[in-house]
């Protein structure tokens, strides 16, 4: 197996991951009882997906590394998740508009994946896909909701986009373990645009910024995301309860 | 952040194809769709159900507790009102 393959399944697996880890951040802290639950689903939903990329990613690796070693014992050069997933959760805003852009993101992808050759992909696309649409479906209403909300919905909304936008573009840059990368932006533009449109929020202007996270250039947040999510691990290898 | 609240909405659960969606609980949502979706994460997260209906708590008029002694108590002695006077043809099963 090529490590092209490997490196797909790492950046699914880490996504799945770091966002999981960071909606998790919201439990107990929701702004309502029913919403805290509901970003609790997801991102248990969200840990889900990641161990079965993250086993994959392991067998493809052939290295001997399970799961647990790729999500607790690497640092963070070696994580593969893009930047977006790793951005602190701010305001419930920003956390909602993120997972739209994102959902988005996972909904294209995961079709292509699912419809893809590869078996091992596929048949975790497929089960991932049912999923990634209900989390759509959560964010992008509530998307439509503070951006057509109230004033200040409004430019808690905007903002969160105006900030977020730009992370947008790492998905869909295309380097040699997915050289078609690109050909996702259309797709993806078809969902986000008129939601986005009908949130009354307005796409920014696009700018000279390309974020690394996918090819392990982070922002300065992840490693306190792995301080956290890796401190048991570290501290004691190998403990289970 | 707004301090309004959101309304209450009942929810009621099918848990499967056949029988009647049963009252399960109630949440606060801003509206019905999202009260749906909150109703999903909420009281399916453990696959309970099948179909999810949600009312709104204010569209629902109950009785009143304090009428309990004209309202409810002249049933307690009805018991001619239960089918239990009937003699049963022999050979009749299941009743």
């Amino acid at each position: 197996m090529d490590s092209s393959t490997c490196e797909l399944a790492l950046r699914m697996g880490d996504n799945a991951l770091i966002l999981g880890q960071r909606l998790a951040e919201w439990l107990g802290h929701g702004p309502q009882l029913e919403e805290d639950i509901a970003a609790a689903n997801i991102a248990l939903d969200l840990i889900g997906q990641a161990r079965l990329w993250l086993s994959l990613a392991g067998r493809l690796e052939g290295r001997g590394r399970d799961e647990d070693a790729l999500a607790y014992l690497r640092d963070q050069h070696e994580f593969r998740n893009c930047t977006m997933v790793e951005l602190p959760n701010g305001d419930y805003a920003f956390t909602i508009v993120r997972r739209t852009l994102f959902d988005a993101y996972q909904r294209v992808l995961l079709e292509r994946l699912a419809g893809g050759a590869d078996e091992g992909f596929a048949a975790i696309a497929a089960k991932s896909k049912k999923e990634a649409d209900y989390h759509w479906r959560h964010s992008a209403d509530w998307t439509l909701r503070f951006g057509d909300g109230t004033e200040e919905s409004h430019r808690r909304a905007q903002d969160a986009l105006d900030r977020l936008w730009g992370y947008t573009h790492e998905l869909f840059a295309p380097d040699a373990a997915d050289p078609e990368a690109d050909a996702l932006r259309g797709p993806w533009l078809e969902l986000v645009g008129p939601v986005l449109k009908q949130a009354t929020l307005t796409i920014p202007a696009d700018r000279a910024f390309l974020s690394g996270g996918k090819r392990g250039v982070h922002s300065e947040h992840l490693g306190y995301i792995l301080a956290e999510m890796q401190f048991l691990q570290r501290a004691y290898p190998g403990a289970r309860w | 952040m707004s301090e309004k609240e959101w309304p209450l909405w009942e929810v009621f659960i099918r848990s499967k194809q056949g029988l009647d969606h049963k009252h399960c609980g109630s949440l606060h949502a801003p509206d019905a769709k999202m009260a749906i979706q909150m109703a999903r994460d909420v009281y399916t997260r453990r696959n309970e159900g099948v179909s999810i209906w949600v009312v709104p708590s204010a569209a629902i008029a109950a009785s009143d507790p304090d009428d309990h002694e004209s309202f409810v108590e002249p049933m307690a002695d009805k018991i001619y009102r239960h089918p239990t006077f009937y003699e049963l043809p022999d050979g009749l099963e299941h009743m």
